[in-house]
């Protein structure tokens, strides 16, 4: 490890070591890939795109359910537009999880800030979000994280597109592994009772409104109320009400 | 090859993915945010978490209905507990799959 400099950048850590734990912490997220990869190159490939055409769509979008979402609007023939609007949809609850990431990355650098922008998925969210709340964290291990996460996708895809259906992609509960994962990382996010409060508003209200609206808005729109209810909340109990 | 056509619908798909996630980043790093204002965001990925898992443990994804007799929601709860009594992420994600393939078995 390099000695601390006084300078703009005081993570705690540099270069290599950054890499290696920002890609140990990435680990769950690629397990959880490797299934969700692989089944995404098997129906894209069914839905008549090359191994080349399903990379280049994860490289550009690296977003898993609106590329599932919109190889099934191409074969059925969609317009441009509607698929493009529709990914709109689809990922911008991205914007919500990148508000709540930038509270911890005050003036950091603009370029590296832009190529971690690129990483941001639910996954990617969760757990550097979990580590800059628990741990000394720093943007050049949440970069590693999220490349690391960038590049199992993109591989996994591509693996699927090209003879996905000869592996066998389920075994050992593997399709569970993201879902356990959002489970921990959830028990991480809930440091006093009005954050039990907050999820637990949050989850009822996405649980309804998923019933009642199509499309995955219901996780922004329920996300945001409960955070709204929780700062009320925490107004009216005072600040000695947590934590 | 790759057609114009399908370029254009990944690039368009690109964009319209990467500016909500870059905006944030580069605007509200760069200024001092009202206190109530960080208040909610540091709960939103407490509701964010919540509003992900609940709606895909308890329903069906295709019909939207709510069913509790799911492996995924049956095994959510030890994984939970064990979560909440470990705190060790790899642990957690581990006892989830070795319980869900189990439950996919015989449940």
């Amino acid at each position: 490890m390099s000695p601390k400099n006084s300078g703009k950048n005081n993570s705690p850590v540099y270069g290599k070591a950054a890499l290696t734990r920002g890609m140990a912490a990435a680990w769950p997220i690629c397990l959880g890939y490797l299934p969700i990869g692989l089944a995404f190159g098997v129906l894209a490939q069914k839905a008549g795109l090359s191994p080349l055409e399903i990379g280049l769509m994860s490289v550009l979008v690296f977003a898993g359910s609106s590329q599932f979402i919109a190889v099934s609007m191409l074969s059925a023939g969609a317009s441009l537009f509607s698929i493009v609007a529709t990914t709109f949809i689809v990922n911008l609850r991205h914007f919500l999880m990148s508000s709540a990431l930038a509270v911890y990355l005050k003036n950091a650098d603009r370029k590296k800030l832009s190529f971690f922008a690129y990483g941001v998925t639910d996954e990617s969210f969760a757990v550097n979000l979990s580590k800059y709340r628990d741990s000394e964290w720093d943007l050049d291990s949440a970069l590693a994280t999220n490349y690391t996460a960038n590049f199992t996708w993109i591989i996994t895809t591509v693996l699927g597109g090209v003879g996905g259906q000869f592996i066998p992609a389920h075994a050992f509960g593997i399709d569970y592994a993201l879902m356990a994962m959002f489970i921990c990382l959830l028990v991480f996010q809930i440091r006093g009772f009005i954050y039990v409060i907050v999820a637990l508003i949050a989850g009822t209200m996405a649980l309804f409104l998923s019933m009642l609206i199509p499309g995955n808005s219901y996780i922004v729109i329920a996300s945001m109320a409960a955070a709204a209810i929780g700062v009320v909340f925490k107004k009216k109990i005072g600040p000695g009400g947590n934590r | 090859m790759v057609s114009k056509e399908y370029l254009a619908v990944i690039v368009g798909m690109g964009l319209v993915t990467f500016i909500p996630r870059w905006l944030p980043l580069i605007y509200l790093t760069k200024r001092s945010l009202p206190s109530w204002l960080v208040e909610w965001l540091d709960f939103i990925p407490a509701a964010i978490l919540s509003a992900i898992l609940l709606p895909a443990l308890v329903t069906d994804g295709a019909t939207r209905s709510v069913d509790l007799w799911r492996p995924e929601f049956i095994v959510a709860i030890p994984t939970f507990l064990f979560a909440i009594a470990t705190k060790s992420l790899g642990g957690t994600v581990i006892v989830g799959m070795v319980l869900f393939g189990l439950a996919e078995k015989f449940l």
